[in-house]
C-alpha cells in the first residue's frame, strides 16, 4: 500500500478542500493509500517514508522551509500542487515590494501600522518568540528543494487532482480529464 | 567662463544647429567638464527644443556628464582582455595614489577617475585614456608614477614620453600606442601602396560601373555582417533622391577590435580615397567620418589629413579637375557608446540624437541620415575599394575563398606572444592564425568579439570567412587556464551597460542571463539553470529590436555548447534534493533584524536542530 503525505505551508487550505471535492471516491482512494502526514488526520510528523507528498503553499517562513525539507527528505516523490506551490500565488505578492531599503519591514509596517484599516493602539508588531522568523522574501518550493511534479490550478480541480493522484499511485500514464487543467 | 556663455559660445560655434547637438554638448563638457541643469536649459532654449531631448543625450552617452567631472579624467578600460592583463591591479594602485574611488572625482575637481568599455587597445592592455591622451601597457608601478605627475599638475599630453611607431609619432597624434602590424597582406597593409589611382581610375568611369566593379570584385562589409558593398551602392543609387549621404563607420567598439585604429592612423588617405570613390558611385556630395570618442586623439591627425586633400584638389568642389563630381567629408566624434556601430544607431548619433537604433524598413540605403539615402560602410571596407579600383575585381577575387573575397584584417589580443594586427586572406584556419600569433596553450577563441562566436580546441580547425567564421576582426585568445564563465560574465556586463534600453528583451533580459550565470560560478547553479538559459537566451535573440539584443545572449549559448563538461561540473545535482541556490541563513538575517532573535530552527546555540 502506498503511503501519503500532505502538508499546507504558505497557502490557503484551498488545495486540501479541492482533494476533498473528489467527494465519495475518496473512499476509494483509502483502499489504495494509507495517509502519514497530513492535515486531514491531524498527524503532525511523520510515522515512517512516504511514497508521495503533496505540497500546497510556497514559503514564506523559516517553519515552511523546514518542513519542505522534511517532507524532501521523508518523500519519494514531491508533487507541487496548486499556483501558490508552483509560482508563489497570492503570498509572492510581497516580493513586488522592491524599491524599498528594506522591503520585509515595509510590508510588516504596511500590515500592522500603517494602513489606514489598521487599529493597533499599542503600535506592536507580532513577534511572539514561538512565531517563526520570515524570510526575506517568499520563494517558490522549486527554489529550496527540487520538486518532481506540479499540478497547476488555483485550485486544481478534484477530478485532476483524482487522475494525477490514482497514476501516480498505480504507475500509470497521466491522463487529465478534458478541460481539467487550468492556469488560473 | 560661467555657464551661459560657455553655452552660447557652443551653440554659435555650430550655428545653433539642433542636428550638431552632439559636437555642442562635447565643447560645453570640454569648457565646464560638466553639462549642468542650467546648461541643459540654455542649450535647450538656444536650439529651441525641449530641454528632456538635450538631458536624453546627456545621459546617454558615456562621455557627457550631469556632475562636475575632474580637470583629468582618467578612464581605465575594463574589457576581459586588459583584466587578464591586470588591469585589476592597475586600478588599485591609481586610486591608491590618487586616493578617490573609480567613479569619483577629487574634492578639488583636479581628477576622477572612471571605468570604461574596450577603448580599441587589447593588443597593449591595460591601457586607459587621460582626457584625450591614451596611455598603453600599464604596470600598476607605470600607473602610480602617472598619478603623481597628474597630482604635481602635468597636462595630460606631459605624460607621454614615448611615442609609438609609424604615425603614432606624428606630431598632431604624438601617442604611446604601437600600430602592431604583425603581418602585412596585399590589399591594405602593403608597404607600398599607390595613392589616388584608385581614385583616377575610378572618376574615369561611370558611377554605375564603379558599383558594378565593386559587386564584381565580391567586397562584402568587414563590420561583421558581411552585406556586399556593391549591392549596398547600387541600392542606395537606386533610390531617387535630391541628396544622399556616405558615412564611414570608425566606431570600432567590439571589444577586441582595433584593426580600423591602425587603418585611421596609417591609411587615412585611402579611407577617405575609397570614401571619395564610393560616394561618386552613389552620387553623394557630403560624407561623414563617424569617428568614436575613444580615438579622439587621432581626430587633428585626420582633419589635417582631409585639409591636405582639400588643398589638393581631392576633396571639395571639382574633384581633380572632374568637373562634374564634387564631395567633401566632416569628422562626427561620437561620445562613447558601443550601440553607435549599429548603421541606423550611428545614423541616430549624427543626427544628435541618442544612438538608438531605428526601425527597419526602411533601411539607411533607403532613408537614412535626415531621411536621405545613405550608404554606411566600415572603415576597412572603404579602404578596399580603391585598391579594388586600382587593381582590377579580378586581382581582389584572387585572393580569399569562393564565398568571400580578399584579404581581412584580424585583432589578435589575449593570451599569445604576438598581439596586434594580421592581414591574412579569408580563408586561413583558426589554428594557422594562433601559430602565427605565438599563442602556446589557446583554449578558447572569442572570434568576433562578445557578439561573435566562442570556439574551443575542437573549432580550430575552422576557417575565417563568411561561409564558416564571420568576424569583423576580433580574435580575442584565451589560455586554458582561464574561466570560461569569468568570460562570460565580462561580456555580459558589456551587455547590460551599453544597452540603449528602448526594448525590453535586451534591457532585461540580459540581465536575467548574468544573474543565472553568476549563480552558476558561485557553484550555487541548478541543472533546470541549463534549460532556462537556453530558452531565455532564444527568447531575447528572437525578440530584441537591434543586433545589440541579438547577439547579448551569444556568449552564454556559445559557452554552453563549446564547453558542457565546465558547466556540468559547477551545477551537479544534490544527492538530497535540496536546492543548492537557496541560502535559508541569508533568508533570515533580515527578519533577525526586525524581530531582534535568533531562529529557533536554524540557529543552533539559540536550541535549533535542523542543519
Amino acid at each position: 500500500m502506498k503511503r501519503i503525505a500532505t502538508v499546507s505551508l504558505a497557502g490557503c487550505f484551498g488545495c486540501h478542500m479541492s482533494l476533498l471535492d473528489i467527494d465519495e471516491r475518496i473512499i476509494d482512494l483509502m483502499k489504495l493509500v494509507e495517509f502519514d502526514r497530513t492535515p486531514l488526520n491531524d498527524l503532525k510528523s511523520f510515522t515512517r517514508r512516504c511514497d508521495i507528498g503533496l505540497i500546497e503553499g510556497s514559503c514564506c517562513n523559516e517553519e515552511n522551509v523546514a518542513t519542505l525539507r522534511e517532507f524532501r527528505r521523508q518523500c519519494d516523490t514531491l508533487v507541487g500542487v496548486g499556483q501558490c506551490a508552483i509560482m508563489g500565488g497570492l503570498p509572492v505578492m510581497r516580493n513586488a515590494i522592491m524599491h524599498s531599503d528594506d522591503p520585509l519591514l515595509e510590508c510588516l509596517e504596511e500590515a500592522y501600522l500603517n494602513s489606514r484599516l489598521v487599529y493597533n493602539p499599542t503600535n506592536d508588531m507580532p513577534n511572539d518568540p514561538a512565531l517563526p522568523l520570515l524570510l526575506d522574501k517568499v520563494y517558490i518550493c522549486s527554489q529550496v528543494v527540487k520538486i518532481d511534479y506540479v499540478i497547476p490550478g488555483c485550485p486544481p480541480s478534484g477530478d485532476l487532482l483524482w487522475s494525477v493522484l490514482t497514476a501516480l499511485i498505480n504507475g500509470t500514464p497521466i491522463t487529465t480529464p478534458p478541460g481539467g487543467v487550468k492556469y488560473d | 567662463m560661467d555657464t551661459k556663455s560657455v553655452v552660447r559660445a557652443a551653440c554659435a560655434k555650430y550655428g545653433s544647429d539642433r542636428d550638431r547637438l552632439i559636437d555642442i554638448l562635447w565643447e560645453i563638457q570640454r569648457a565646464s567638464r560638466h553639462i549642468n541643469d542650467e546648461g541643459m536649459e540654455e542649450v535647450a532654449a538656444a536650439l529651441g527644443i525641449h530641454r528632456v531631448e538635450v538631458e536624453g543625450l546627456v545621459t546617454f552617452y558615456s562621455f557627457f556628464s550631469s556632475t562636475p567631472k575632474g580637470r583629468i579624467t582618467i578612464r581605465l578600460c575594463n574589457d576581459i582582455i586588459d583584466r587578464h592583463a591586470g588591469a585589476d591591479a592597475v586600478g588599485q594602485a591609481l586610486v591608491g595614489a590618487l586616493g578617490i574611488g573609480f567613479g569619483e572625482t577629487s574634492g578639488d575637481g583636479a581628477f576622477s577617475l572612471d571605468h570604461t568599455s574596450c577603448i580599441g587597445l587589447s593588443d597593449q592592455a591595460p591601457a586607459a585614456l587621460i582626457n584625450d591622451v591614451v596611455v598603453t601597457n600599464l604596470t600598476p608601478a607605470k600607473a602610480r608614477d602617472l598619478a603623481e605627475l597628474i597630482k604635481q599638475g602635468a597636462s595630460p599630453e606631459e605624460l607621454i614620453s614615448v611615442t609609438g611607431d609609424g604615425n603614432n609619432s606624428h606630431p598632431l597624434i604624438h601617442a604611446m600606442v604601437s600600430n602592431n602590424i604583425r603581418l602585412r597582406g596585399a590589399v591594405l597593409l602593403h608597404e607600398e601602396i599607390p595613392t589616388e589611382k584608385g581614385l583616377a581610375a575610378a572618376l574615369a568611369m561611370t558611377p554605375e560601373q564603379v558599383a558594378g566593379e565593386v559587386t564584381d570584385a565580391g567586397l562584402r562589409g568587414r563590420g561583421g555582417a558581411g552585406f556586399p558593398t556593391g549591392r549596398k551602392l547600387t541600392l542606395a543609387r537606386g533610390f531617387p533622391a535630391e541628396r544622399r549621404y556616405l558615412v564611414a563607420n570608425a566606431d570600432e567598439g567590439e571589444p577586441g577590435t582595433f584593426k580600423d585604429r591602425v587603418l585611421l592612423t596609417e591609411r587615412a588617405d585611402l579611407l577617405f580615397e575609397g570614401m571619395t570613390i564610393a560616394a561618386y558611385a552613389i552620387g553623394a556630395a557630403h560624407g561623414i567620418l563617424y569617428l568614436r570618442a575613444e580615438y579622439a586623439y587621432l581626430r587633428e591627425y585626420l582633419e589635417d589629413v582631409l585639409k591636405k586633400r582639400r588643398d589638393a584638389g581631392l576633396l571639395g568642389g571639382d574633384i581633380l579637375g572632374s568637373n562634374r563630381f564634387s564631395f567633401d567629408i566632416r569628422i562626427q566624434l561620437g561620445a562613447g557608446a558601443y550601440i553607435c556601430g549599429e548603421e541606423s544607431a550611428l545614423i541616430s548619433s549624427c543626427e544628435g540624437l541618442r544612438g538608438e537604433p531605428k526601425n527597419r524598413p526602411p533601411f539607411p540605403v533607403e532613408k537614412g541620415y535626415m531621411g536621405f539615402p545613405t550608404v554606411v560602410s566600415n572603415v576597412e571596407s572603404l579602404c578596399c575599394i580603391p585598391r579594388i579600383m586600382d587593381m582590377g575585381s579580378k586581382w581582389f577575387g584572387a585572393f580569399g575563398t569562393e564565398e568571400s573575397h580578399g584579404t581581412k584584417l584580424l585583432s589578435v589580443s589575449g593570451d599569445c606572444g604576438k598581439p596586434g594586427v594580421y592581414e591574412v586572406p579569408f580563408g586561413l584556419k583558426i589554428e594557422e592564425l594562433l601559430q602565427m600569433a605565438e599563442a602556446l596553450d589557446p583554449a578558447i577563441v572569442q572570434v568576433g568579439g562578445p557578439s561573435g562566436e566562442m570556439i574551443g580546441r575542437g573549432d580550430f580547425h575552422r576557417r575565417i570567412g563568411f561561409e564558416d567564421l564571420s568576424t569583423g576582426g576580433a580574435m580575442m585568445v584565451f589560455c586554458a587556464r582561464r574561466n570560461v564563465l569569468e568570460i562570460v560574465d565580462a561580456f555580459l556586463e558589456f551587455f547590460i551597460d551599453e544597452s540603449c534600453g528602448y526594448c525590453t528583451p535586451c534591457r532585461v533580459g540580459s540581465v536575467f542571463l548574468r544573474e543565472r550565470i553568476q549563480r552558476i560560478m558561485n557553484g550555487a547553479g541548478e541543472r533546470s539553470d541549463m534549460s532556462y538559459l537556453e530558452a531565455l537566451g532564444q527568447t531575447i535573440t528572437a525578440t530584441s529590436r537591434c543586433g545589440l539584443g541579438v547577439s547579448a545572449p551569444r556568449p552564454v549559448i556559445h559557452s554552453m555548447r563549446q564547453f558542457p563538461l565546465v558547466y556540468a561540473s559547477l551545477v551537479k545535482e544534490r544527492k538530497d534534493g535540496l536546492q543548492p541556490g537557496f541560502d535559508i541563513q541569508r533568508g533570515l538575517d533580515i527578519a533577525r533584524k526586525i524581530a531582534r532573535r535568533q531562529s529557533m530552527i536554524y540557529d543552533p546555540r539559540f536550541g535549533g536542530k535542523d542543519e
